[in-house]
């Protein structure tokens, strides 16, 4: 393995899980709800996955756990935001509190053991090849699924029909409401589709970043998600952008650390936000575009008047 | 457990006043204060690793009670205060941020006795104790020089503060004894806690040319990141062998048995004092992990390193020392002062990059 192709390799790693968790935090936000519980529910996701894998031994099945355990918490969210009419702010928040107490709890028996690996792909021949052997065609299944995600949240956002009430339901819930169209139940899967890539993001930090169960192992990655969707103003093709950058300079500022480049290291741990958020901002320098992409519902709750 | 010892001391009390004075040996409660949950697998894992020593050496003669993942200091205070309101005689604060909180309730708790780790302040009532990391970073200097291919070790700091500069410098000393030029590179993480940027900055050590992965941040991931890549590595406050069995040539660990032991055994004997403790190898409370991975020689020079420090005949940082700009530090022979060691902001000689401040 040359440098070149370990320093892509880490930067794959080390953006994955943010693209996880930020594509599905974009599809909430975009039919009108804002869940800040991204990093509750993707460490509950990460406790879920290595329990799982640790007890079966298969990592696969630790990764559909995940699934579920994020959606759990999102049900728990929808149910109290949609539902019951809490304020979606101050839910989300104790959803992250519940979440990192809660997986906390649930994996105390787990501390201390190394964990099951997620394997990755080999695909004969085209895994063999050189340089994007590995780097394309030898991944775990979760970041061809981080992909995958990003391509099927633009195509249905933008291309279906679906995709179009769920834009409308959070652009404006009165009109969509009045067309006949259920609000909350869009509202409700879109949470559940949010809960599910949280917890598939947790499982990918337990299972394939760093195969060990830690408490606040997310280490605020669910807040980074969190901003990067409004960063990349709710498009997914910029979200993949905002991640990958972030997971890019995260990882080149480590390698100009250790080269001993003479900036001090404050400075570059703060690179990865500052780069991101610059490089963002220029994109989406267009402010009519910019307004048209932001969910004009967003955080407002619904109360379906007839 | 800590329900558990709750009740127990409820019903202990209620059989105390029921008994009266028919009961002379109550036993001693001891109470513990941590910083982070016990199951972190790090620092405060071992504290509690000592506590349940104490249970099992003293048997009914002492009943422990622990509050773990205080907040230093918002939270400490009234912790603190709930201990010794509810009849312990001793009581551990196991983190630095717990110094003034302890100091405050020990003005008003005279009869209970304090001890606060790694601070520097001290009362009549309150002990503080320590422990020199830093001499078994001397001792994984050495093993990573002899062991080293490339003559470079990559480094993972959590934050550029003495105690962690004193243990980079430590090792340096240690490497330098066998390869008076070994490299060491560094990245900080700006964090203690962050499974996934310590992997990362182990990854691009060790891309970089790094053979060694030495950290001073507080998860296994890096050790886990060693296996993967085939170099050695060594485990940061417990044993972590499990997460590298092929890479992991031994461990820091602190070990607070023996000292905890003695100041329990001090309050039952009347004859606690209030002192303040920096102990190493000698003092038993640090250690190095059981030898893996590494060669019969290396073990050799490990022991007899560990042996001098355990005699007390060896100071990792006895002179000639220069300090990064060449400038003399120690003379032949001298040794560092503990005051200049406790506030090190500077690197010895050999270190390439320079200090952030």
């Amino acid at each position: 393995m040359n440098g070149f192709e370990a320093l892509v390799l880490t930067i794959i790693t080390a953006s994955t899980p943010l693209l996880l968790a930020a594509i599905g935090e974009l599809v909430v936000e975009r039919s009108g709800v804002l869940n800040l519980g991204v990093e509750g529910m993707m460490i509950v996701g990460a406790v879920a996955a290595f329990g799982v894998a640790h007890v079966t031994g298969s990592p696969l099945l630790g990764v559909v756990a995940a699934l579920f355990a994020g959606v759990a918490m999102s049900v728990l969210f929808g149910v109290l935001t949609l539902n019951l009419m809490a304020n979606q702010v101050a839910t989300g928040l104790a959803l992250t509190i519940l979440g990192l107490g809660l997986s906390g709890m649930i994996g105390e028996g787990f501390i201390g053991e190394p964990g099951q690996r997620l394997a990755a792909l080999h695909i004969p021949v085209l895994s063999d090849l050189p340089l994007v052997g590995s780097i394309v065609f030898s991944q775990d299944i979760l970041v061809y699924a981080s992909i995958a995600l990003v391509i099927g949240t633009y195509h249905f956002l933008f291309r279906t029909r679906s995709g179009l009430i769920l834009r409308a339901v959070g652009d404006n819930h009165t009109s969509a409401h009045a067309l006949g169209y259920s609000v909350i139940k869009v509202r409700f899967l879109a949470v559940m589709f949010g809960g599910a890539c949280a917890g598939l993001a947790g499982a990918y930090l337990s299972l394939a970043y760093t195969p060990q169960w830690v408490e606040g192992m997310t280490a605020g990655r669910g807040w980074i998600a969190l901003a990067l969707v409004v960063f990349a103003s709710w498009r997914p093709n910029r979200v993949l952008i905002g991640a990958y950058l972030f997971g890019a300079v995260s990882i080149l500022q480590f390698h100009a650390q250790a080269a001993g480049i003479g900036v001090p290291s404050q400075l570059m741990s703060a690179m990865p936000y500052l780069a991101t958020i610059i490089v963002l901002i220029i994109i989406s320098r267009n402010v009519t575009l910019t307004k048209t992409n932001t969910p004009a519902c967003l955080g407002k709750a619904f109360v379906p008047d007839r | 457990m800590r329900k558990l010892s709750k009740i127990a001391a409820a019903v202990s009390l209620a059989m105390g006043v029921a008994a009266g004075p028919a009961l002379a040996e109550d036993p001693l409660k001891v109470g513990f204060l941590y910083v982070g949950p016990v199951s972190d697998f790090g620092y405060s894992y071992q504290h509690d690793q000592a506590r349940q020593y104490l249970e099992k050496e003293f048997g009914d003669k002492i009943e422990t009670t622990y509050i773990e993942n205080v907040t230093e200091p918002a939270d400490a205070e009234r912790a603190i205060e709930r201990l010794a309101r509810s009849g312990h005689e001793l009581i551990f604060t196991t983190s630095f941020g717990f110094m003034n909180p302890t100091l405050k309730v020990a003005k008003r708790f005279p009869d209970v006795k304090f001890e606060h780790a790694t601070g520097y302040k001290r009362a009549k009532n309150v002990s503080t104790y320590s422990a020199r990391f830093y001499e078994a970073r001397y001792v994984m200097g050495q093993i990573a020089a002899s062991e080293s291919k490339t003559g470079v070790a990559g480094y993972v700091a959590a934050f550029p503060i003495p105690e962690v500069v004193r243990g980079m410098n430590s090792f340096m000393l240690g490497a330098q004894s066998v390869n008076p030029d070994f490299k060491i590179k560094i990245i900080w993480a700006n964090s203690w806690y962050d499974p996934g940027r310590e992997a990362d900055a182990a990854k691009a050590l060790i891309d970089q040319g790094a053979d060694v992965i030495v950290q001073h941040t507080d998860s296994p991931a890096p050790l886990q990141i060693a296996q993967e890549r085939g170099v050695l590595t060594f485990g940061q406050a417990s044993d972590m062998i499990k997460f590298a069995p092929e890479a992991q040539a031994s461990a820091l660990v602190n070990d607070w048995k023996s000292y905890y032991k003695n100041r329990v055994e001090a309050v039952m004997n009347d004859t606690w004092e209030s002192s303040d403790t920096w102990g190493g190898f000698k003092a038993e409370m640090v250690r190095m992990a059981p030898y893996a991975n590494v060669s019969e020689e290396t073990i050799k020079l490990a022991n007899e390193t560990v042996a001098k420090l355990e005699a007390g005949e060896f100071h990792p940082f006895t002179g000639p020392v220069m300090k990064q700009d060449g400038s003399e530090w120690l003379k032949e022979g001298e040794t560092a002062d503990d005051g200049t060691l406790l506030g090190m902001n500077f690197y010895v000689k050999g270190f390439t990059d320079s200090l952030p401040n």
